[in-house]
C-alpha cells in the first residue's frame, strides 16, 4: 500500500470518535495499520469498520488509558500482531467545564489522570516499544490543546492537565533525541473543534452560565477564532499525519497549533 | 509526482538555493506551477531547469525582495503566466552574526530590510493578488527563525529580524481572518540548517576555532544544540511548507510551524 506512512504500525487512542477517529482513519488510508483503542467498544469497532471499508488494516483493543497494566498489554498486542510500533497518538482526552471554584478534588483528579498521566504512560511505553525499531524509530503524538498553552475560567481542571500534556511532551522529545533514539514526540493544539467533547463542553457551559441557547454559544465559540468557523476533525487528522510521517523528521518538541488563528490574538 | 498542491500557483522568493529552492522543487512535486524569485539570476534559472526537467511548470523572476516597485513586477508577472496567485512562500534572507555591542546601525538596517521588510511587501502583495481569487483564498509562509522566538547572543539584528517576522505574521493572519478573506498566514521556524546560507557561518567557525573539516564544526558546534544530534536539511523545512500551502492546514493560520530538532524545546 502506498501513502504518506505505508508500512508504518500505529496506536490511536480515544479513536472511537472525533479527532482520534479521524486521525486513525486518516492514517489508515495513508497506509498505517492502526490500533483503534478507547473506552467506547461498539463506537470504537466502528472506526474500524470503517477503515476495513475503505480497504484499510485496523484492530479494536478496550483500554482505559489511566490503567498502566492496560498500556503494556495494549502494546504488547500491537507487537504481537503487526511486528511493530511506529506511531502513537495519544488522543484519549475528557473534559468536564469547572472554574477552579467550582471544581471538586474528584474533578481534578479526573482530568489529570485521563489527560496527563494516561499520555505519560502510553509514551512511556511507547518509546520501550520503538526503541526495538532501530534507526528508524517513531513518532509520538500527544493531542494537547490551545487550553494548555492559554487559560479559560470555565476549565481550570482542564487546563492544568493539558499545561501538564504540553510540558511533559518537551521533556520526552528531550530525552528521546538526547538518548539518541530517533523517536520524536510533539504536541498538537485544536482549537474548538465539533466533536463529541466539544459538544460536552457547550452543554457544561450552558449549565454553567445559566443560558439554554445553544446556536449564540456555537457563534460564540466561531467568533473567536479569526479565521471564521470552527475547526473539523480532519483539521487535526491532518498534522497528526504530517508529523507522524517521516516527512517531520526533523520536528521535535514542537507544538503544533491548529486553532484557525485562536492564539495569535 | 503527487497532488497535494494541484492546480496551485506559488511564488518562492530566496528559491535559487537553500530552503527556497527545495520548498519550490517539493510544491511543483506536488503539483504547483512555480515562480521561483531571486537576486541569484544563474541559480535561480536552474531551479526553473531543474522542476522543468522533472515535468513540472516554473519561470524565474528576479527580484530585490526589498524593492517594492519590483514586488509589484513580481506578482503581475505571475498573475499574466498563470493567471492567479495561491501560495507564496517569504523565504529570501539574510544572516550576519554579530553580537549587540558589534552591530553597526548599516548592518541593522541592511537586515531589517532583506529580513522583515521583505516579509512585509510580500504579505501585501500577496494578499492583494489572493483577494482576486474566486473564492478569495491563499496560503501566505514566511519564514522566521527558532532565532524569531529565542535568542542568541551572537546574531542581535538577525534575532530582532525575525522575531519581527513572526509576531508580523499573526497581525496579518488577524486580519485577514477578520476580513473573512480565507488567506491563512503563518510562520515556519527552522533550527540551523545546511544551506548556502548557513555554510558561510560553518566556514568562519572553522576558520576561527581551528576546526579540521565542517564536519567536526557541525558536530561540535551546531548537533549539540539541537536534542535531536544533528542540523536540519532543507527538505524537512520544504515538507512543512508543503503542509501549510495545501488545504490540509486550511484551520491553521498564524502560527508557528518549528522545525528545530527540538532546540527551542529546552
Amino acid at each position: 500500500m502506498s501513502g504518506r506512512v505505508a508500512g508504518k504500525v500505529a496506536i490511536v487512542t480515544g479513536a472511537a470518535s472525533g479527532i482520534g477517529r479521524a486521525s486513525a482513519m486518516m492514517l489508515a488510508r495513508e497506509g498505517a495499520k492502526v490500533v483503534v483503542t478507547d473506552l467506547a467498544e461498539p463506537t470504537g469497532q466502528a472506526t474500524v469498520d470503517a477503515i476495513t471499508a475503505e480497504g484499510g488494516e485496523a484492530v479494536f483493543l478496550h483500554q482505559d488509558v489511566t490503567d498502566e497494566k492496560r498500556w503494556k498489554e495494549i502494546v504488547s498486542e500491537t507487537l504481537n500482531r503487526f511486528g511493530r510500533l511506529d506511531i502513537l497518538h495519544n488522543n484519549a482526552g475528557v473534559q468536564k467545564s469547572k472554574t477552579v471554584e467550582e471544581a471538586t478534588l474528584a474533578d481534578w483528579h479526573f482530568h489529570m489522570r485521563a489527560n496527563a498521566l494516561g499520555m505519560f504512560l502510553g509514551t512511556r511505553e511507547a518509546i520501550g516499544a520503538m526503541k526495538k525499531n532501530g534507526a528508524a524509530g517513531g513518532s509520538i503524538i500527544n493531542t494537547v490543546s490551545t487550553y494548555g498553552i492559554v487559560g479559560e475560567e470555565f476549565n481550570a481542571p482542564y487546563c492544568a492537565s493539558k499545561g501538564a500534556a504540553r510540558n511533559f511532551t518537551k521533556a520526552a522529545a528531550l530525552h528521546c533525541g538526547k538518548a539518541g533514539y530517533n523517536i520524536r514526540v510533539n504536541a498538537v493544539h485544536p482549537g474548538a473543534v465539533v466533536t463529541p467533547l466539544a459538544e460536552q463542553e457547550l452543554f457544561d457551559t450552558l449549565v454553567l452560565t445559566g443560558s439554554d441557547d445553544a446556536d449564540a454559544l456555537w457563534d460564540d465559540w466561531r467568533d473567536e477564532h479569526p479565521i471564521g468557523r470552527l475547526g473539523q476533525p480532519d483539521d487535526i487528522a491532518y498534522g497528526v499525519l504530517y508529523l507522524a510521517s517521516d516527512e517531520a523528521s526533523f520536528v521535535t518538541g514542537a507544538d503544533l497549533v491548529i486553532d484557525g488563528g485562536y492564539l495569535a490574538q | 509526482m503527487s497532488d497535494r498542491v494541484s492546480g496551485k500557483v506559488a511564488i518562492v522568493t530566496g528559491a535559487a538555493s537553500g530552503i527556497g529552492r527545495m520548498s519550490a522543487i517539493r510544491l511543483a512535486q506536488e503539483g504547483a506551477n512555480l515562480a521561483i524569485t531571486d537576486l541569484n539570476v544563474i541559480d535561480g534559472q536552474s531551479a526553473v531547469q531543474e522542476i522543468v526537467d522533472a515535468g513540472g511548470e516554473a519561470i524565474f523572476v528576479e527580484h530585490d525582495v526589498t524593492n517594492e516597485d519590483r514586488w509589484k513586477a513580481v506578482i503581475a508577472a505571475v498573475l499574466e503566466r498563470f493567471g492567479r496567485l495561491d501560495v507564496i512562500v517569504n523565504c529570501a534572507g539574510i544572516s550576519i552574526s554579530h553580537s549587540v555591542e558589534d552591530t553597526p546601525l548599516d548592518e541593522w538596517n541592511q537586515i531589517m530590510s532583506v529580513n522583515a521588510d521583505s516579509v512585509f511587501l510580500g504579505t501585501k502583495y500577496a494578499i492583494e493578488a489572493m483577494k482576486r481569487n474566486d473564492p478569495v483564498g491563499g496560503s501566505i509562509i514566511n519564514i522566521s527563525s527558532a532565532y524569531g522566538i529565542i535568542g542568541e547572543a551572537l546574531n542581535a539584528a538577525y534575532c530582532a529580524s525575525k522575531g519581527a517576522v513572526m509576531n508580523f505574521t499573526k497581525s496579518a493572519a488577524l486580519h485577514c481572518g477578520k476580513s473573512g478573506y480565507n488567506i491563512r498566514v503563518n510562520s515556519v521556524h527552522p533550527g540551523v540548517v545546511r544551506t548556502p546560507m548557513t555554510e558561510v557561518e560553518i566556514n568562519e567557525l572553522v576558520e576561527l576555532k581551528g576546526y579540521d573539516s565542517v564536519e567536526e564544526a557541525l558536530e561540535k558546534e551546531w548537533a549539540p544544540t539541537h536534542p535531536i544530534g544533528r542540523i536540519g536539511d532543507p527538505i524537512d523545512v520544504a515538507n512543512g511548507i508543503v503542509y501549510l500551502a495545501s488545504d490540509e492546514s486550511s484551520f491553521m493560520t498564524g502560527a508557528e510551524l518549528v522545525i528545530d530538532g527540538g532546540m527551542v524545546a529546552q
